[in-house]
């Protein structure tokens, strides 16, 4: 409500609200209507208007004594027919646009009712343009034409109104407010029932329409520069300009204001201005313009002015001009308040500019765009596509004309492509929610009905596995000119680089690179990378175990895209297919690496996975891409032959975990599922005969075996919350992985088979499904149990009993971690293990205070697994599972 | 004690504004409650929508419940656009 205006009589309230009670309901009944209903009532309309125009252009005239009949009678046309044609064929009702391999449809949702202000200086074209567009949309409209337009307005909305109801449309659907005050507008924008504002008018209406609070469309006011460079068609440039800026006495907002003239064209162009009946005035004659036109206070153009002919403009001056003056210009030799006319001014005044260069030209055409205009039109004369691409990135602007008179180009559909309309967005630059030149996509509720998709899954894995005793001879198929063998002392002492270098064929050169057994830091890395290139390695063979392979995968990275940043790399990701950081694909070598595993646990052989230690914080980073899966993996089990106890039991146990938590990822699917479950299997069966009888060669390729089908499992499917667990865990304290994971194991077994207190999205998942995999893995153990809960409770047990078989401590706070240790360990530990990817295919999305529930367990211990709460009841069956 | 049974009137779906002026005219006879049953009607245009306001305002200044049986949920929706769905009761 505007400051100190009289409140609304009781009487006007009623009226008010009876307009606004009469649209609701028309708006309402509208609903209901079918495209083919709207459309039937739409043509008949447009035909009505386009009968109605010059008539409607005259009472504009009339009324308003703004602008030329000729071209009032050509917007009303524009405004019915090239809107219509536009919209005839668009789907505005129902299924508006359908994306089926997206799974997304478009449904249009009527906004309701839409309180409209139109402008004096276009009135009927836009009532015309606007009820067509309503009525396509099945809105209802309240008018509130400018004051000086209302006769027009209202004769525009009753043609318009009584076409549309004769055709089928609900009566009410379009009213005009009687003569109105501000106050009339103020109450209209706030009333609950206006769905949206649409402000076509001059700056208070539109700032009084986007402060209301409701959803509003207002255009912003315009000063559009056009840069007119040396390039250009000139001849076609100065007729176009004319008749943009004459059109309809440039009423249009979107019509020149400031031309700017490359200096080498500068006369030329004036010349054919002055030809064409343009008057050029000297410089007495454009400070006199520039000081009665525009108003010195406020430096807004004079209103007075508005739509008037350039002949009564210049007798208004006190100019001399011909008679049939079409067009006054005004040279300028800036832009801002010392020259007046560099302003928007809605008459036939145009103000010019002699720029020296391209970087001047464009420069004063963003000023004169910032100079009131930002976000509404500019224009271009230009067959210079740079300068063209140069000017669009300078200037903000909702329209860029090119080569085609502003006004008209801005309106659309006559010189381009672009959606017709009457209403012109500009932007957050013009206080407008839109760029676009509004149109019947702004009077809907567009709807998205989003089908749930799947997402492709994929199942990758080293192109050659090979298996079973003395598989290692197949290196022999893969020739080399230098190869690298990386190793770890131990198993160079044990002489397992010889059974190696025995299987490599002759002619190749092979060297061997030693390093720590130890998980892996940047520097070890980097030594190795030099090896490589200083033997221009085309084949690496990681001899050993986790560690090892993991290092030759980072060294190979690094090898072949020095300039991978292992720190980037390394980034936090949600989900691999979307993750930000990308793995390079530009190798400046190339190089096979053949994995050879000497333990049966990572399965580093064949996962796209590497872990390094950074020392400085403390943890461990992993790296994934399935760029750095081995090319070859071999899998023979004379290498873990003699493989000590303790690491029999810490490796076995890794596959297990990898196997169990495999099984219930978010991503599992059948292709992992078959190797998860058999290499479950596998574990159960052979672990404790390795680990009784090391020598049992069946038991050692077994779990050599298993370790191999568990990565094939987890490389593809993720592990979960052990492994985030244990990761953080084995990091603080020092503890081998396997180990840290054996200790977590039976209690996340539990965790994940209870119901969670926060589910994971996953759109490839129709259920909560773990409870059940621990069931399946159960029946296929024959552990026995009737229901879900019974099998799950079996597994558990089943598992604890063979971490006791093999030695596995009971609890953290067996490996001498006091509970004060632990305590003060603790926010660092939980941290570190949310902020580790491994638990993002975890079936429950684990909370923190859950991570640092199961660390407590952990240091408890075994026995205290137990499910966090009952599984699902039958009743829930259907829900749940 | 006896129970009331409401008054129950079929709105024929070919002339709904007509038959809501004459459930108007009926509710003085009404006791507590009346039932119109909208299973025939398909569309509700703008005189229909007005006699439902006018039935809504004459029913509060009765005292009587009017409660709309058979309504689809497309002209459920032109009440609730319509702001006219709180004053009625729904019965299946």
């Amino acid at each position: 409500m505007p400051e100190n205006a009289p409140p609304l009589s009781e009487e006007r309230i009623v009226y008010l609200e009876g307009l606004v009670n009469q649209a609701r309901t028309a708006a309402a009944v509208f609903s209901q209507y079918t495209q083919e209903d709207v459309d039937r009532i739409v043509k008949p309309m447009v035909l009505a208007g386009l009968e109605k125009a010059q008539d409607l252009a005259r009472l504009a005239i009339e009324e308003t004594r703004i602008g030329v009949l000729e071209d009032k009678a050509i917007k009303n046309m524009v405004a019915t027919e090239f809107v219509y044609n536009y919209v005839k064929d668009k789907p505005t009702v129902g299924v508006i646009r359908e994306y089926p391999e997206r799974g997304l449809l478009e449904l249009a949702e009527p906004i309701g009712v839409i309180f409209s202000l139109t402008p004096i200086t276009n009135p009927t074209s836009t009532v015309l343009f606007k009820c067509i567009m309503a009525i396509k949309t099945r809105n209802a409209v309240i008018f509130s034409p400018h004051p000086n337009a209302w006769r027009c307005c209202s004769e525009a909305v009753k043609i318009m109104y009584e076409t549309a109801v004769k055709h089928g449309a609900p009566e009410g659907v379009f009213t005009c407010l009687e003569s109105h005050t501000l106050q009339d507008n103020a109450y209209l924008m706030h009333h609950k029932d206006i769905g949206l504002i649409d402000a076509t008018g001059g700056p208070g209406a539109v700032k009084a329409a986007y402060s209301s609070g409701k959803p509003a469309l207002g255009v912003g006011p315009g000063n559009t520069p056009v840069y007119l460079e040396k390039t250009a068609d000139v001849q076609m440039a100065v007729v176009d300009i004319i008749i943009s800026k004459t059109f309809d006495n440039g009423t249009i907002c979107a019509s020149e204001q400031t031309v700017v003239i490359d200096d080498e064209i500068y006369d030329r162009v004036l010349k054919k201005f002055e030809d064409l009946g343009a008057h050029i005035c000297n410089e007495k004659e454009t400070e006199l313009l520039g000081r009665t036109v525009i108003d010195p206070a406020t430096g807004s153009m004079q209103p007075m002015a508005v739509g008037q002919t350039a002949a009564n403009i210049a007798r208004f001056v006190g100019m001399r001009v011909k008679p049939e003056t079409k067009l006054l210009i005004a040279p300028i030799r800036g832009v801002g308040s010392e020259y007046p006319l560099s302003v928007e001014k809605l008459f036939p005044v145009l103000a010019v500019y002699r720029a020296k260069s391209v970087d001047e030209a464009l420069k004063t055409c963003v000023d004169v765009n910032h100079a009131g205009g930002v976000g509404h039109t500019a224009v271009i004369f230009s067959n210079n596509e740079e300068i063209i691409r140069r000017f669009g990135d300078m200037v903000n602007a909702g329209r860029i004309i090119v080569n085609s008179p502003g006004s008209i180009g801005a309106l659309g559909g006559v010189y381009n492509d672009m959606v017709p309309t009457f209403s012109f967005g500009c932007g957050t630059g013009g206080g407008n929610s839109t760029t676009d030149n509004v149109n019947v996509y702004h009077y809907l509720n567009i709807k998205r009905l989003a089908r749930r998709t799947q997402a492709h899954m994929w199942f990758r894995v080293p192109n050659q596995i090979y298996f079973n005793m003395n598989a290692v001879e197949n290196l022999r198929n893969f020739p080399s000119r230098s190869t690298m063998i990386i190793t770890n002392p131990a198993l160079e002492q044990l002489g397992m680089v010889d059974i190696v270098r025995r299987s490599i064929p002759p002619q190749t050169q092979a060297r061997v690179t030693i390093i720590p057994d130890a998980e892996p830091d940047i520097r070890i890395v980097m030594q190795g990378v030099e090896a490589l290139n200083f033997y221009k390695a085309d084949q690496i063979i990681a001899l050993g175990g986790g560690s090892v392979i993991d290092a030759a995968k980072i060294m190979k990275l690094k090898y072949q895209s020095p300039e991978a940043d292992l720190q980037e790399l390394a980034a936090p990701f949600l989900d691999i297919r979307k993750r930000v950081v990308q793995y390079p694909t530009e190798k400046i070598n190339e190089s096979r690496l053949i994995a050879i595993s000497t333990t049966s646990g990572t399965g580093s052989e064949v996962t796209p996975f590497a872990v390094m230690t950074d020392k400085e914080r403390g943890i461990k980073v992993t790296l994934a891409d399935y760029s750095l899966s081995p090319d070859v993996a071999i899998v023979d089990p004379q290498f873990v032959m003699s493989m000590p106890r303790g690491l029999t039991v810490d490796t076995g146990v890794d596959c297990l975990t990898h196997a169990l938590e495999a099984g219930v990822s978010i991503f599992a699917s059948p292709y992992t599922d078959s190797n998860a479950m058999m290499a479950v299997r596998l574990v159960f069966r052979y672990l404790p005969e390795a680990y009784e009888n090391p020598r049992d060669e069946e038991a050692r390729t077994m779990m050599h075996n298993a370790a191999c089908i568990a990565a094939i499992a987890f490389s593809n499917s993720g592990v979960g919350v052990n492994h985030s667990l244990a990761h953080s865990f084995g990091a603080r304290f020092g503890v081998a992985h396997g180990r840290a994971n054996a200790l977590m194991l039976p209690h996340v077994m539990a965790y994940n088979a209870s119901v969670p207190a926060k589910f994971m999205p996953n759109p490839n998942q129709r259920a909560y499904v773990a409870h059940k995999k621990y069931a399946m893995m159960a029946d296929l153990l024959g552990l026995g149990g009737h229901t879900v809960e019974e099998k799950v409770g079996k597994l558990i047990t089943a598992t604890e009993q063979l971490l006791d078989h093999l030695g596995v401590p009971h609890s953290i706070a067996e490996l001498g971690i006091s509970k004060e240790e632990f305590e003060r360990a603790m926010p660092d530990l939980a941290r570190n293990a949310f902020n580790d990817p491994s638990w993002r295919s975890n079936p429950r999305l684990p909370l923190v205070n859950e991570l640092v529930d199961l660390y407590w367990k952990a240091w408890r211990g075994r026995g205290a697994a137990k499910l966090e709460t009952t599984q699902p009841k039958k009743a829930k069956e259907e829900v749940y599972a | 004690m006896s129970a009331t049974v409401p008054a129950c009137f079929a709105i024929d779906g070919e002339r709904v504004a007509e038959e809501l002026r004459g459930a108007c005219e009926k509710l003085d006879s009404a006791s507590g409650e009346v039932v119109l049953d909208f299973s025939s009607v398909h569309r509700i245009d703008t005189g229909a929508l007005m006699g439902m306001e006018k039935l809504a305002r004459a029913a509060e200044g009765k005292n009587v419940r009017v409660a709309l049986r058979g309504l689809t949920v497309e002209n459920y929706k032109v009440l609730k656009l319509a702001r006219l769905a709180s004053r009625f009761s729904f019965a299946d």
